[in-house]
């Protein structure tokens, strides 16, 4: 019979014991999983990331619906526990009362926040789960918005460095003489606080936080000196404490943390407590890795397996990008401590070992990082160090005397030594899982290993282990293959395909030695597109080796039907149009209409048999297909300009539909979106485009590189051209360079990143002769490409495709 | 077993596929590049996506919605996905396909 397992709290380390138990006994328990937020499972320390836009939440999500359905687990998400009953084994909750025969308490803790006047304020938060991070992010995004961070710990520093990049003014306030100062000894801290002065933040170590002023919001910190911060924001970030409330209630044994034995059991043997919210021999943990071993033993004990938690040391690493900072171990001066300092004050590197009877204690790494690993295994295994003493300090690649290439170093770790500190994985678990699986790949090695899966701090070292186990067939620089066709990566088949001038399909995979015979659906609409843009007065287009959206020129959609977007010229439209879209609408009843994020209408639900005659009707109202399908051009969002608004400087209507004419049609390698607006308040969202346009008075600056989809980021600025001609000869340059070097589905964001945006700078703003050349090619190109689509098959182009073959099996009269 | 014609090998592009549609549904008949033909369920076993729509490769074809990949010959779902459509049998004779009668009988077998 299924035991009913219902655990609290759906955090780091309830998930993990989740996958172990559903590994270990698949199918034994019936878990009702509760979580006071309203989500599942996520990687909560990849929350800093997320905060500073350089990861977006789904990114962080660690189990799915898919996930929880597949183990048939009840998730009740958004509803807190209140209350266990443990006589009658019960939890109490909104949604009424829950039985269960175990129950595992991973409540995690809370933040802590100080008893100040004015902590109650909207505008005070902190930052613990994604909806502190949520409403951060809006503050940020109000102009000229400040923020002040009590705290300047790992929790704080991370927050703090996040809303700098997020544009926002920040200040950070610590109560003690050094940042960091659990973690760094003063030096380090000094180091640290330039370099994030650096950044613009302010730090404002030694002040005492007397209240938070504001009048219904928060509005300034007052300090006990009398200085005083304005804020918008007031992010407390100075501490947390296990979260213990329920556990307290039900008289449990409760400390600090809630009380648990080695095998995770609290006071109750029926109860197990996991994560932050424990105490474990008198210690309460703060980081995941901990709480991962815990999430171990906990699954093994209710399977009835034996299994101890034991006391680790833990290692810190401050997530903010570009500051390298390592710490572990006690640091503490004492008088039978010694040390060992290594300085190199032009580099900004600052190096400490706290050494007693020749093992090391402690080690602070400020600049130059890679030994950490080296340095905290030492520490762990409380090896001797007194042989290599004088060198210590220069890190591995110095023992032995000349220095070592880091893969050496690698493979002189032991088998034990812990690679991956977020999940505790050592050394022999990765190069084992290597050979016994085959992987090859780094992200084979983390699905099966976990290493690297959480913070990302080893990949390094995970890589370099690959390297080790793998030799020739591990190259993090090599090029990764199209697809399993070949050995060939984009670039190569790219280049080859103009040099030996192949011009179909059956002809690159002769040349180029396609494994396959017929390729697969990944290098077909890679090697078309390349063709197509390579040879566009030559090749023929290959529709079977296109994606059902581009064959059918509409986007499929769940259900099976399509839906039909027409274009919408700079969003603009008349009552004419809008009267025959209602009218398409009447006619084929159509169920949903909707106006997209493009600017434009949508008639979403028409049959695949319906299409022609939806075009055709579309087509007798003058427009042609709005390519929402294709990876080519697809909108180019406007604003009103000076046609209406007070604030216009350019004609951004006039020039957006000028740009959408003059692009319409041609294919590129991804999907490319443009935006003019026109004054820098920029309603047209230009700056997170793949090309945006920003009118001022002395003409249109244009951007590239932006995006606003899986991954967000603002523009990079090309240059500054005073006339439309001029702008669109820009625009259309930098998208046939693209077009021609760009990997298929690799958006500009991309491209920009892995060629340079000062290469682009070069070729299409310092080279005239070049923007010219490409701009050409561009233009001889549309002469095959700008054919709409849809009034081709209106004509009768692949009929077959909207009709089908045969009706079988119908009682004749129904034909 | 008995055939049913349900039109000429040229209704349909080689790498390409055509529906036949019957009271209990439609189905998918393809044609690979080698001139092999095959009718399967036009339905995913995934989620139903429609896969005549799909790009076909070898003896497969990968569903339009999830890029689930399912072989011709077997229906089965290829790689780590679990899944299977239903197959039925396929004839050309002088040009022309002709499908199985179990196409029509299916439901009530
Ligand atoms: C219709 C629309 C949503 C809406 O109702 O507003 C839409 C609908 C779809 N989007 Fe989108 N996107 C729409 C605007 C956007 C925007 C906003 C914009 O264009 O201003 C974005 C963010 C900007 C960007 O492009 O990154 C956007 C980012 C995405 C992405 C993420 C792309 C990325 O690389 O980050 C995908 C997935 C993809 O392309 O692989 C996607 C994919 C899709 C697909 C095609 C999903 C699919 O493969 O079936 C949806 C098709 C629905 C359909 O059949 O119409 N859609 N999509 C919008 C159509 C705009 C238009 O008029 O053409
Ligand atoms: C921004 C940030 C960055 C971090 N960076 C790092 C790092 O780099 N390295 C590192 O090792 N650690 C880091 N940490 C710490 C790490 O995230 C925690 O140690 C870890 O998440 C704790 O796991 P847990 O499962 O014990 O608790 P949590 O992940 O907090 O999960 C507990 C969950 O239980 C829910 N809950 C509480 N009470 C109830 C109730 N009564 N009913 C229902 N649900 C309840 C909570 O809402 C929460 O979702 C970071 C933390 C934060 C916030
Ligand atoms: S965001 Fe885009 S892709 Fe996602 S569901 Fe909406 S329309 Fe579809
Ligand atoms: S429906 Fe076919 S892959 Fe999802």
């Amino acid at each position: 019979m299924t035991e009913k397992l219902v655990v609290i709290g759906a955090g780091m380390a309830s998930g993990r014991m989740l996958e172990q138990l559903f590994e270990a006994a698949p199918g034994r328990f019936d878990v009702t999983l509760f979580g006071a937020e309203p989500r599942g499972n996520y990687n909560r320390i990849m929350l800093s990331p997320v905060l500073a836009g350089e990861k977006t939440y789904e990114a962080i999500v660690t189990h799915d619906g898919a996930w929880y359905d597949s183990h048939g687990v009840t998730c009740r998400f958004g509803e807190t526990v209140t209350r266990i009953d443990r006589a009658a084994r019960v939890v109490h909750s909104a949604g009424g009362t829950t039985p269960y025969d175990r129950l595992v308490i991973a409540t995690g803790s809370a933040p802590f926040i100080i008893p100040v006047a004015g902590r109650d304020l909207p505008g005070v938060m902190a930052f613990r789960d994604y909806d502190d991070v949520q409403a951060m992010v809006a503050a940020a995004a109000r102009p000229e918005a400040r923020a002040v961070v009590i705290g300047g710990g790992l929790l704080g520093l991370e927050a703090a460095a996040a809303l700098r990049l997020r544009g926002m003014d920040v200040v950070v306030l610590h109560l003690m003489g050094h940042l960091m100062e659990r973690q760094l000894d003063p030096a380090a801290g000094y180091l640290l606080q330039r370099d994030l002065e650096r950044r613009g933040i302010r730090i404002h170590c030694k002040a005492q936080t007397k209240a938070i002023l504001g009048e219904g919001r928060a509005e300034a910190v007052l300090l006990e000196d009398g200085t005083i911060y304005p804020a918008d924001i007031v992010v407390m970030a100075v501490g947390i404490r296990p979260e213990v409330r329920i556990a307290t209630d039900a008289r449990l044994q409760v400390e600090r943390g809630i009380v648990v034995d080695d095998r995770m059991q609290t006071s109750d043997p029926a109860i197990l407590a996991i994560g932050e919210c424990v105490e474990h021999r008198n210690v309460c943990y703060g980081l995941v890795a901990p709480l991962y071993d815990m999430a171990r033993v906990a699954a093994r004990t209710l399977v009835g397996e034996e299994a101890a938690f034991r006391p680790v040391e833990t290692a810190t690493q401050l997530k903010v990008t570009g500051v390298s900072l390592y710490s572990a171990g006690d640091f503490a001066d004492a008088p039978d401590r010694e040390e060992i300092v290594l300085r190199d004050a032009g580099a900004g590197i600052y190096k400490r070992l706290v050494l007693k009877d020749n093992r090391i204690l402690g080690a602070v790494l400020y600049g130059e990082t890679a030994d950490g690993g080296w340095f905290f295994d030492l520490l762990r295994k409380g090896a001797d160090v007194s042989a290599m003493r004088d060198t210590l300090i220069f890190g591995q690649g110095c023992q032995g005397g000349a220095p070592l290439d880091p893969t050496a170093a690698v493979a002189a770790l032991a088998d034990d030594a812990e690679i991956c500190g977020c999940n505790g994985v050592c050394k022999g678990k990765i190069t084992g899982a290597i050979v016994a699986r085959g992987l090859t790949t780094l992200d084979e090695v983390r699905a099966h290993t976990k290493a690297s899966a959480s913070c990302g701090s080893c990949t390094g070292l995970v890589e370099q282990l690959m390297t080790l186990t793998l030799g020739d067939r591990y190259n993090p620089a090599a090029v990764q293959p199209i697809c399993g066709c070949t050995p060939l990566g984009h670039d190569d088949v790219r280049r080859l395909i103009k040099a030996r001038r192949l011009k179909t399909i059956p002809a690159v995979m002769q040349e180029l030695e396609w494994k396959t015979s017929c390729g697969c659906a990944k290098c077909r609409p890679a090697l078309n597109y390349y063709l197509v843009c390579d040879w566009p007065d030559e090749y023929a287009d290959d529709y079977q080796s296109r994606f059902v959206n581009e064959r059918l020129h509409a986007n499929i959609q769940k259900d099976g039907t399509y839906s039909v977007v027409p274009r919408m010229w700079g969003g603009v439209t008349n009552a004419r149009e809008l009267r025959a879209i209602a009218d398409v609408v009447d006619h084929f009843q159509i169920p949903t209409v909707k106006v997209t994020g493009g600017q434009r209408i949508d008639m979403l639900g028409v049959r695949k048999e319906d299409l022609p005659a939806v075009w055709a009707a579309l087509g007798e109202a003058g427009f042609i297909s709005g390519h929402a399908y294709a990876k080519g051009l697809r909108t180019v969002k406007t604003c009103v300009g000076t046609d209406w608004c007070r604030f216009g400087t350019q004609d951004s209507t006039g020039f957006g539909i000028r740009i959408e004419k003059f692009m319409w049609g041609s294919w590129t390698p991804a999907k490319l979106k443009l935006g003019v607006s026109g004054c820098p308040r920029n309603c047209a969202e230009a700056t997170c485009k793949d090309i945006g346009v920003i009118c001022v008075d002395s003409g249109y600056e244009i951007h590239f590189a932006g995006a606003a989809g899986l991954d967000i980021k603002g523009t990079e600025v090309l240059t500054l051209v005073h006339t439309e001609d001029e702008a669109l000869e820009h625009i259309v340059a930098l998208t046939q360079m693209y077009r021609e070097q760009a990997r298929y589905l690799e958006r500009i964001y991309k491209w920009a990143k892995r060629v340079g945006v000062d290469e682009i700078r070069r070729q299409i703003v310092g080279d005239a002769d070049r923007r010219r050349a490409y701009f050409d090619r561009f233009v001889f190109s549309q002469r095959f490409a700008q054919v709409d689509p849809w009034s081709e098959r209106v004509s009768g182009k692949d009929k077959h495709e909207f009709r089908p073959m045969a009706a079988i099996g119908f009682p004749v009269a129904a034909e | 077993m008995s055939w049913i014609a349900i039109g000429s090998i040229d209704d349909i592009p080689a790498r390409g596929a055509r529906c036949v549609v019957t009271p209990q549904g439609r189905i998918a008949v393809f044609r690979t590049a080698e001139d092999g033909f095959f009718a399967i369920d036009d339905h995913c076993p995934h989620k139903n996506g429609p896969l005549a729509q799909g790009i076909v490769h070898g003896n497969a074809v990968t569903c339009p919605l999830h890029g689930w990949v399912i072989s011709l010959e077997t229906g089965e779902a290829q790689g780590a996905d679990d899944g299977a459509v239903r197959t039925y049998a396929l004839k050309v004779e002088d040009g022309r396909l002709y499908i199985s009668s179990d196409a029509i009988a299916r439901r009530a077998a």
